[in-house]
């Protein structure tokens, strides 16, 4: 669940939470959420944040996330 | 190497799935209602009064003390709490149908009466839980099951104002329309949020926060068209920004 | 004690004041504008207390429920056209077991009706009256004396049993002036509700609400009123009686059409005819176990009511086929004399050959 990177921020998905609604992946200037592929336990398909991405830790994300699923880190 | 959080799911939000839709507003204003009573210190003198509507469960979610009240009886209800306890914060949570159709009359006077209270007003177009029924504040030409053809204004009229009608009520002091439909906007929501509530505390009168919110599922888009739907269509009849506020007048 | 002169409706607020009414909240009707006049005179200026002229019935039974959640004794008052507007919020007090004190003085109706006093609300007041499952408390008062008595106990039993209690007046009760005495002094304090909501100071947050999507939830709910309604069924009954130990006919009447039977058996009495009369001072619960008791010796029963006979589903209920019952009323707000009641009751006495 953990995604941790060499960048500056990460973020956590809590992917029992999350509604696949895909509106991070929309606000997401750096593109850094995409769908997991998998399906959580309430029968969504839920978001994935990318390793390798230039996630800054901006937190918009987790403001725009309706589930609050989203925890943002910054290193 | 240390590590910031930048952002922390809020305190007041009980660990628990939401039961809205994906993509509903609903959710996105719960969680702000959580981050601001707990910046603000409120959580031990603050009463919430929800209503019916998709809303009803929002005792599941916020973990302050919570009181459901009859559709549209919201400020009614809170009146009769402000007034046999003065230091409590009083707020109701309504959807349109209940704000601005069954509960017109219970806000209009309430806010007359300079209560002092406090109303999130989730503006929303439709009547969410009962199916996506046309509501007073349903879009022109907008089609909902009761709509099916399309609001026409000759037969069900126009779009109804609430913030504008309320504003030129003398015992609102401040009202604010906002929208939880881009980072920017709930942001900006967040703030009204917590005027509205400082308002009450400072025992000024009445304040509304009127925050349009995607409806998703009865507007029949995915939830990202529905985000821009509120850009697209809504703002133009309910314009975004501070509506009415005479905070300064009533404090001096 | 002192004595008081005042009118039925002044009587009801100045003993509800006494019983630490800290709240009123009403919209005006005839012919119950007395007593929210005198509570804007009276309580509109007490330390901690709330008036509050509401924009509709519907609006001030609400805030009877605020003010309730918060923990006050509060109460409103109306007659039966506003009495049918607050019935969605008798039943969300009745649903979260939340104490009130509501005054119906009732008038004629259906429908706008008149303003005279009547008796038809008696179905909408014994039987829950709003939706769903439920029962209230009915007080139904004879006399100024009583509007003062049983108004204190309609607070000190909405707060002991958590549940609405309604005062069934009517229109002539109110507007009448008796020399009356308050036997209780408003409580110092009131003890602080355990359910009042002001904030999750010093302890979990607290709801109360109604709905929920488990209908094995909202049925235990349910149970709970039920075995509540119950207890109060074998606690609460009150009555009169009034000349039943030699009766050969026992009227039954309640409220001002009992003040006007007893004139009518002090008639038939002069007369020499055996006529007694049982009283219900609580409508619900319904005297059913004192009435199947007196038709254990008596045949015949007559009801009285100022409608077209309501109570007197009640007296079937009890009776189970025992016994005789005849009928007299009067609907739309007609208030009979009691000559008029004694002329019927001894018509009725000779007819079954209770002379002979
Ligand atoms: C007296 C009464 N009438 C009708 C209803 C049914 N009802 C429940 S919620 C609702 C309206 C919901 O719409 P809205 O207030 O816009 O809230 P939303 O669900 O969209 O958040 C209605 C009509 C009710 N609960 N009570
Ligand atoms: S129906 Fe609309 S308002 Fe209700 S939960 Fe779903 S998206 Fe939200």
């Amino acid at each position: 669940m953990k995604a941790k990177v060499k960048m500056k921020g990460y973020i956590e998905i809590n992917q029992e939470s999350c509604k696949g609604c895909q509106i991070c992946f929309y606000f997401c200037p750096k593109s850094s959420i995409s769908d997991s592929g998998s399906i959580n336990s309430s029968g969504y398909f839920s978001a994935c944040f990318s390793d390798n991405s230039e996630c800054n830790a901006c937190g918009i994300c987790a403001i725009v996330c309706p589930e609050a699923a989203i925890e943002v880190y910054r290193e | 190497m240390t590590i910031k959080t930048v952002y922390k799911r809020p305190k007041l939000l009980k660990e628990r799935l939401f039961h809205y839709c994906p993509g509903c507003g609903h959710s996105v204003i719960h969680k702000l209602l959580c981050e601001v009573i707990d910046e603000m210190n409120l959580k031990e003198r603050i009463v919430c009064i929800p209503p019916p509507g998709c809303s009803v469960f929002a005792y599941n979610y916020l973990d302050i003390d919570m009181a459901e009240s009859a559709h549209g009886r919201g400020a009614a209800v809170a009146t009769g709490i402000k007034r046999v306890s003065p230091e409590t914060i009083v707020f109701t949570y309504q959807g349109d149908g209940d704000l601005s159709a069954i509960g017109t009359a219970e806000t209009i006077h309430a806010a007359n009466r300079e209560e002092k209270i406090t109303a999130i007003f989730v503006n929303n177009a439709v009547y969410g839980m009962t199916g996506g029924q046309m509501a007073p504040t349903t879009m022109i030409g907008q089609k909902t099951t009761t709509s099916p053809y399309g609001r026409e204004v000759n037969k069900e009229g126009y779009p109804l104002k609430m913030s504008e009608i309320l504003s030129v009520v003398e015992g609102t002091v401040y009202i604010e329309r906002t929208a939880v439909n881009s980072p920017k906007n709930i942001k900006k929501t967040k703030k009204a949020i917590s005027k509205a509530f400082q308002v009450q505390i400072d025992n000024l009168g009445f304040s509304m926060v009127e925050i349009l919110s995607p409806c998703p599922t009865n507007w029949k888009m995915s939830p990202i068209e529905s985000w821009h739907w509120v850009d697209k269509e809504m703002v133009k009849e309910f314009p975004l920004g501070v509506i009415k506020d005479r905070i300064k007048v009533k404090k001096c | 004690m002192n004595k008081y002169l005042i009118s039925g409706n002044s009587v009801i607020a100045e003993a509800a004041i006494r019983a630490g009414c800290q709240c009123y909240f009403g919209y005006p009707i005839t012919p119950q504008n007395e007593l929210t006049e005198y509570m804007a005179l009276h309580l509109s200026r007490k330390e901690g207390c709330t008036f509050i002229q509401a924009e509709s019935e519907i609006s001030a039974i609400n805030m009877v429920y605020g003010a309730s959640i918060a923990g006050a004794r509060a109460m409103t008052s109306s007659s039966s056209p506003g009495i049918s507007l607050k019935q969605e919020g008798i039943s969300y007090l009745a649903a979260c077991e939340l104490p009130a004190v509501i005054v119906n003085m009732m008038r004629g109706g259906p429908g706008l009706g008149s303003i005279s006093a009547s008796q038809s609300d008696y179905f909408q007041a014994t039987r829950g009256g709003g939706h769903g499952d439920y029962r209230t408390i009915v007080l139904s008062p004879a006399s100024g004396q009583e509007l003062a008595d049983l108004t204190q106990r309609a607070f000190d039993l909405a707060d002991n049993y958590r549940t609405p209690v309604i005062i069934l007046g009517d229109g002539m009760l109110g507007q009448m002036m008796e020399p009356v005495e308050f036997h209780k002094e408003a409580p110092e304090n009131l003890s602080t509700k355990s359910w009042a909501l002001k904030g999750a100071k010093d302890r979990p947050s607290k709801i109360i609400k109604t709905f929920t999507s488990n209908p094995n939830e909202l049925e235990e709910i349910n149970w709970r009123l039920f075995r509540k309604y119950r207890l109060i069924e074998r606690e609460e009954v009150d009555y009169e009686t009034y000349m039943v130990e030699d009766a050969e006919l026992i009227v039954i009447a309640y409220g001002i059409a009992a003040r006007i039977a007893k004139g009518a058996i002090k008639k038939a009495r002069a007369h020499n005819l055996k006529v007694g009369m049982l009283r219900p001072i609580t409508l619900w619960p319904f005297p059913f176990k004192k009435i199947q008791e007196i038709s254990k010796r008596v045949q015949y029963f007559f009801v009285f009511e100022m409608n077209m006979g309501q109570m007197i589903e009640d007296v079937q209920l009890a009776l189970e086929g025992n016994g005789e019952i005849s009928f007299y009323g009067r609907p739309g707000g007609v208030i009979p004399t009691p000559s008029e009641v004694f002329r019927i009751l001894s018509r009725q006495y000779y007819q079954k050959g209770l002379n002979r």
